[in-house]
Formats: C-alpha cells, structure tokens, sequence
C-alpha cells in the first residue's frame, strides 16, 4: 500500500486514492481467480457452461461471505466483540423472513407477506435476537462470549430444529418452522431481483442481447440468470461497504475501535460502552440475518442444518484471513475463502476427474493405499479426488492454523484503524506524516507486547 | 448457634448471593415437582431412575473428558475447541484395534483398520462387547488413550508451542484450525458412515422396592473405568510434585518458572493427562452408545465446556461435578421439556452459569 499522501493533501484525495487503490486490489483478485478458474478448465476441455456455472458459484458466495465478513467486522474488527454465533443469527433472518413470506396455505403455512416486509422483519428478528443474546453477554470475558454464543446459536437451531414448532398456532394464525424438513421459500430474494432488474422495458432491451451472446457459447440461461444475480449481490458488497465505512468513521465508530483497544479508558472518557457494545452488536446481527436471507434465502429452501457452526468458522476463517478492523480486507479474505479454499479444490477435483479418465475410485481409503504397494497410485488419486470435501475442510484448518503462526493479523490487519480522528503516525523526516494506513497502530503495539 | 444469628447469615447470603439462593429454590423446586409428578403416575419410578442412571454415566464421559479441558484451560490459558476431535480420534485408534484383535483372520485387516468403513465387516461379524472380548476391548482401551496422547503432543510440538505465550484468542483460533484439520482427516480415512462398532449384551435385571431395573454391562464397565481415572488422577494431583506445579503454573506461570518449576515439562504432563483422559473418555463413550461417527466428540464439546465452566476452570473436581449436572440435567429436563430441548436446556444452564457466576462453583478450590 503507497497510498501515502502529504499533510497537505486534504483528506478526501486522500481516501479517494484509498478506495482507488482498494477497488483495484479487490477486482484484480477477484479477476485472477476468475482467469485461473479459466484457464484451468479451459485447457483442461472443460465445458463453457460449466466453467460459467463455477464462476457464477465463485461470484456468490464472494459476495455473500464478504457482506458477512463485513458485518463481523463490525463486531469483532471494530469493537472486540468474540462473536461465534454468526450462523445462528443468519438462520434467525432467514427463518422469519420464509414464516412471513410463505402463503397461508402452504405445507408449512406463513403470513403470505411480500418478500420486502419479510427482509424487515428477518433484520429486526435477528437485531432483537441479537439483544438478547449481547444484553448479559456483554459483560464476558472474550473466551465466554464465544462459548455463550455459540451455544446461543445451537439453542437457535435446536429451536428450528424441534418438532414442537414445527407448526403451532398464533392468535388464530398458523405458522411453523417445519422443523427438520425445512421451510420453502416462497419468495426467493434470487427470483425477486432478477425480475426486477430485468422484466422491465430498459432491463430488458439491455439483458436481451447479452444473454444471446452468452447463449451463442452454450451457456444455458439459467446460469445467465444467475450471474444477474451474482451481479446484484456484488453491488450490495459495495452498499454494506459504504454503510460499515461510513459507521467506522463515524465518531460512533470512533468510540468502537476505542471499546477494543481499552475499555476502561473508553469509559474513563465518560462513554457508555455497553450501549455502544450492544448497538454494535445488534446492527451486526440485523446485517447477518440480511445475508442470511440473500444467501441461504436464494436457494429456495431452508433446513436448520444449514447453520450448523462450522458455517460461522468459515466465516471467522475469512475475516482472519483478510484481517479483522478492515473492511477491505474483509471483502479480500470473502473472495479469498470463497474461491481459493472453498470452491477451488472442489472445481480442480472436478476438472481433473473430468479430463482424466482414472477409474472408478475404491470405497474406502484401504482400496487406495492396496495398490500403492504394489506401484499403483492411481486408485488413491481417484480416491483422494473423490473424496475433496473433506479434504478442503483439513486446508482449510491448516491454513488457520498457518495464518495463526505466521500472520496472525491477516492480509490487511496492520491496517487496524486507531481510534483518533487525526493521525496518529510520527512525522517522517521529510516533514509529512505517514499515512495512517502505513503506520502501526497504537493499539498494534499494546496488543503485541502481551507475550510473556 | 441461636436464631438471630442464622437469621444475619441467610440476611447476608440473600444480600451477597442472590443467585444461590434463587438457584437453591429452583432446584428445590423441580425436585418437589418431580416428586409431585412421581405420586401422581405422571412418571414411573423406574423411568426416573433410568434418567438418573443414563444422566450419571453421560455425566461421567463428560466429567471425565472435561478433566484434560480445564487442566488446558488454566495452564495454557486457551479455550482448546479441539479437544473434542481428541477424543473421536482417540475412540477411533482404540476401536480399530479392538477391531484388529477380535476379528484379525475373520476379516481382511484393511476393513478391520477402518472400522468397518466399507461395509464388509459388522459388529455383530465380529462379537465385540466386554463380555465376549474382554482382552480386545481392554487393548483398545489402552490404545485409545495411548494414541490420543501421541496425537496431542504432536499437535502440541507443531502448532501450539510456537504460539505459547500468545493470547487466548489467538490459541482459541488456532485450536479451532486444528479441530477442523483432525475431523476431516478422520472423515478423509473413516468416512462419514455412522456405524456399529460393538454390540451390546443384555443387561442385568433387578428389583429393589418392587422398582424394576437395568444396567447394562457396557454402561457399568464405563463407570468402574471412569471411576478409577478420576481417583488415579487425584491421587497424582494430590500425592506428587506435579500436582503442585501445575497448580502453581496456573496460578502464575512467570512466578512458577523463576521458582525452577520446569515449566514445558508440566505442560507436557498437563497434555498427556488431558488428551490420554479425552481418548479414554471417547473410547468408553463409543463402547456405552456402541456407534461411532466422526463428530461424536465435536457434539460433545460444547457439553464438555458447560461442564469445565460450572465446576470453575481448572479445578478437577469441579470438572467432574459440572459432568454430572449437565448429564442429569440433559437427562433429567425430559421430565419437564420435549426432547429436542433437552441439549437446549444444558446450554442454557451453562449460559446462565457464566452469568451469574463466571468462575465456576468451585471457584478458588482450584487443585490442579
């Protein structure tokens, strides 16, 4: 990062050249995984309309866990809150929004509300769940906030889980969680926008000739569809990143990164920490269950397995990875997760299985490791790519495991905002302060000499 | 002792813990309750009892695993989010050997080292229960403990001894990397297939009062074992020097290593007790339910940290005391609650507990 800049230079060039810079790291990451996707499926004969439909994947879950990424930074980046509970509040947005949307009449019976209220209350259910869940905990070392609430997140999924609510009767009206059959989805946010943006006369006349290109190189139209979708959530990436920016550089935002670097002297300032830490808190939950309803909502259908905790500890792994108390290393450590560590292996394994014929894999691991005496390692080739998905799951441990050795602040973690509004960096010698983004954080230093 | 003076001290009690005392009524409460619900033929006495009895030995798995949790949690100072992928992978070395050693020429060896993962050999193939195959499972006792001890110091020596001295959160993030590395490695070579590993003899009947019951052999086998780990640790705790470091270290680890304590050796007894009794736990576990799948331990550890939590970080006893409430209380709230909310209830009572009185209810009894 040169984004250094004279003490002269008014502040605004010098967030400009911040986000110019910024916008230029993330579209270049995001189009060398798409180049590297490309390529290998290229030269490796994969089809167009699979190499498409992997983008198309690569491009949602970046958006969706970089909007997440976002709101746990508020959290955990922003203000030291040790959230483990991500899933549970995205599963609270989700849930609600599907009993007020689903009609009356359906296997699991709703409210029949249109798709926006159900948004609403998805936010507010998951704010108030929030609340909940931050009114006592607040007071918690870090270590006890995680634990509580991630078992606060189980408790919620139990809860969608049990067959006592899987339908039950309020004030006349029927309702239910359809416990572990799941809920459908009546309005998904997916069908919702891509009618919006395109079943308009401007939407249409602009989509038309761009899915005839696309269809022209045998990409079938719902995958089309899809990338509209894709599309739109990426702006909503660019809409949580304005909203988060502009709550981190408020003086609200201010007295946050305060609460995390010393508690004590936020309070010694006079500032109410614990309705700052609940404010944070909830406005996090809100935009997790926001997510939750773009994501898990888009599939149509909701299963209370869907939220188990390892969805969270991918979602912690992506901030660590970008470097919690930056929203752009937020939204690097999504692309970074969703691409390299969670779709990739699984897309290469494909390709490969596609392109080389290897054979049927054995059932079991002992099938491999036979052959391999006897000089063959074929079958354990075929196995080990058969068996992807548990080995992505290892990767991606060990590279938690590495960044906690190696980088424990992230990509973008020594660009941890102080909590001042002027900057903090010494003079240089030339006269000019470094940029704050370039200087170690007082707060870096604190936290670093810990070590005994 | 005359009335005014109890009278000042429930005053004082009422005054400086009010949450014993509304947790003293609640109990008191639900146990008149249940009593009320036992005379009303609401719940038959021996149903009660099979509560109890289940609550006790879930109880005692927790106990027993969360001994090595807290001993981690006040010496290194990390909440360890792998422990619980310890403890799989510690019934999974041990039930492959037992496997190994009741069906070895039964049943061709790469089977029997997988467990069964292809669906060649079954439990009920090879017979295993402590009746019929006491020496396999016994080795395989000893090897699950054995196995989860080496596993625990090699996770040690890579990745967490270059980390001492980090804060917790960094150690918990790392614990959690580890965790997800040990399930699916395990899920890599097992499998995900939820199988039967050991089949369960018929239990002993009596009656005592005109009350009907049961106890398996497996679920007695797992109390003696679980009861004789937890005296032998307390007497080591009690009886060596080791005890006394550990005690020291978690106290304050600079001043314990300017006194000459040693301190990565105890950290080394600190692992190889925790982990050899999370294997143990894991492998009696697997023996009781008599299936294995690769996230029993993961599902167990969050009932594992409420335990540790209640009975105070650190203390040993106090590990094994808040296994048993959390083994009752799982069992138990059946009486009161639909059973999917039976984990709920525990997790609650654990969040209740951090609450309300976060250093546990051996707080200050630390021994070791």
């Amino acid at each position: 990062m040169s984004g250094a800049s004279g003490s002269d230079a008014s502040a605004g060039t010098t967030i400009r050249e911040a986000l110019d810079n910024d916008a230029v790291l993330v579209l270049g990451l995001l189009l060398a995984i798409y180049v590297g996707f490309y390529l290998l499926g290229a030269t490796l004969g994969f089809q167009s309309n699979g190499i498409a439909n992997s983008l198309r994947r690569v491009t949602f879950l970046t958006a969706v866990y970089a909007m997440v990424v976002l709101a746990l930074n508020l959290q955990w980046g922003y203000t030291g809150l040790f959230n483990i509970g991500v899933a549970g509040f995205m599963a609270v947005g989700v849930y609600t929004m599907a009993m007020a949307t689903a009609a009356p009449d359906a296997r699991v019976p709703g409210l029949g509300l249109p798709l926006w209220v159900g948004v609403v209350l998805g936010m507010l259910a998951a704010a108030l769940v929030g609340l909940i869940a931050a009114l006592p905990a607040l007071r918690l070392r870090a270590d006890y906030l995680a634990i509580t609430t991630i078992a606060f997140s189980e408790i919620i999924r139990f809860t969608y889980l049990s067959s006592t609510f899987q339908s039950f009767t309020v004030a006349g009206t029927q309702l239910g969680t359809g416990g572990g059959s799941g809920i459908g989805i009546a309005h998904t946010p997916d069908d919702v926008v891509i009618a919006l943006l395109i079943e308009n006369p401007i939407g249409a006349v602009l989509y038309a000739p761009i899915e005839n290109l696309l269809t022209g190189w045998g990409i079938v139209p719902n995958v089309v569809r899809g990338w509209v979708y894709a599309v739109a959530l990426l702006v909503g990436v660019l809409a949580f990143y304005w909203l988060l920016s502009r709550i981190a550089h408020s003086p609200f935002g201010r007295v946050l990164k305060a609460i995390r670097e010393d508690e004590d002297v936020a309070q010694a300032l006079g500032k109410d920490t614990r309705a700052f830490k609940i404010k944070a808190f909830m406005v996090g939950c809100a935009l997790m269950g926001l997510v939750g309803i773009l994501w898990q909502g888009s599939l149509g259908f909701v299963n209370p397995n869907s939220f188990l905790p390892q969805v969270t500890f991918f979602i912690w792994i992506a901030l660590i990875i970008g470097g919690a108390g930056s929203n752009t290393g937020s939204v690097l450590g999504g692309a970074l997760f969703a691409g390299l560590l969670f779709e990739g292996p699984r897309y290469v394994a494909n390709v490969v299985d596609q392109s080389f014929q290897l054979g049927s894999a054995p059932s079991t691991i002992a099938g491999g490791v036979g052959p391999l005496f006897a000089g063959d390692p074929i079958p354990l080739v075929a196995y080990t790519l058969a068996n992807i998905a548990p080995l992505r799951l290892v990767l991606v441990g060990v590279v938690l495991i590495v960044l906690m050795h190696r980088r424990p602040e992230g990509l973008l973690g020594h660009r941890k905002e102080t909590a001042a509004s002027i900057d903090l960096g010494r003079p240089t010698r030339d006269g000019s302060a470094s940029a704050g983004a370039d200087s170690i954080p007082v707060g870096d230093r604190d936290t670093g000499g810990e070590g005994r | 002792m005359g009335i005014a003076d109890s009278a000042s001290r429930g005053r004082e009690l009422l005054r400086d813990q009010p949450i014993v005392l509304v947790a003293t009524v609640v109990v008191a409460a639900l146990v008149l309750d249940l009593v009320r619900r036992v005379l009303a033929g609401d719940v038959t006495t021996s149903n009660v009892v099979v509560l109890v009895w289940r609550g006790v030995v879930n109880g005692l798995v927790i106990g027993l695993a969360g001994i090595g949790l807290s001993m981690t949690y006040s010496i290194l100072n990390f909440a360890n989010f792998a422990h619980g992928d310890y403890i799989t992978s510690g019934a999974f070395a041990g039930w492959a050997t037992t496997w190994v050693i009741a069906g070895l020429g039964a049943a061709d060896l790469g089977s029997l080292l997988l467990v069964g993962a292809g669906g060649n050999v079954f439990s009920s193939d090879l017979g295993t229960s402590i009746v019929t195959t006491p020496g396999a499972i016994l080795a395989g006792l000893l090897i699950s403990g054995v196995g989860a001890v080496v596993l625990a110091l090699v996770i040690d020596r890579l990745v967490y001894r270059p980390l001492r001295g980090e804060d917790g959160i960094t150690l918990l993030i790392a614990s959690i990397g580890v965790a997800f590395a040990l399930r699916y490695l395990l899920v890599f070579v097992f499998t995900t297939g939820v199988r039967s590993v050991a089949v369960t003899p018929p239990s002993f009947r009596f009656s005592i009062l005109g009350v009907g019951m049961g106890f398996g052999y497996h679920e007695v086998t797992l109390l003696v074992c679980a009861l004789a780990l937890m005296a032998a640790v307390h007497l080591l705790l009690q009886r060596t020097k080791l005890g006394k470091a550990m005690r020291a270290m978690s106290d304050n680890e600079d001043l314990a290593r300017i006194t000459g304590i040693p301190t990565e050796r105890v950290i080394r007894w600190t692992w190889i007790l925790g982990a050899g009794l999370a294997g143990v736990a894991g492998y009696l576990l697997i023996l009781e339910s008599g299936t294995i799948a690769y996230n029993r331990g993961w599902i167990l550890l969050l009932f594992i940290f409420a335990a540790v939590i209640m009975g105070g970080i650190g203390s040993v006893y106090g590990a094994i005391l808040g296994g048993l409430i959390i083994g009752l209380t799982d069992t138990l709230s059946q009486v009161w609650l639909p059973s999917e909310f039976t984990q709920a209830a525990a997790f609650a009572l654990m969040i209740l507990i951090l609450l309300y009185r976060p250093e546990g209810l051996f707080a200050g009894r630390t021994t070791a």
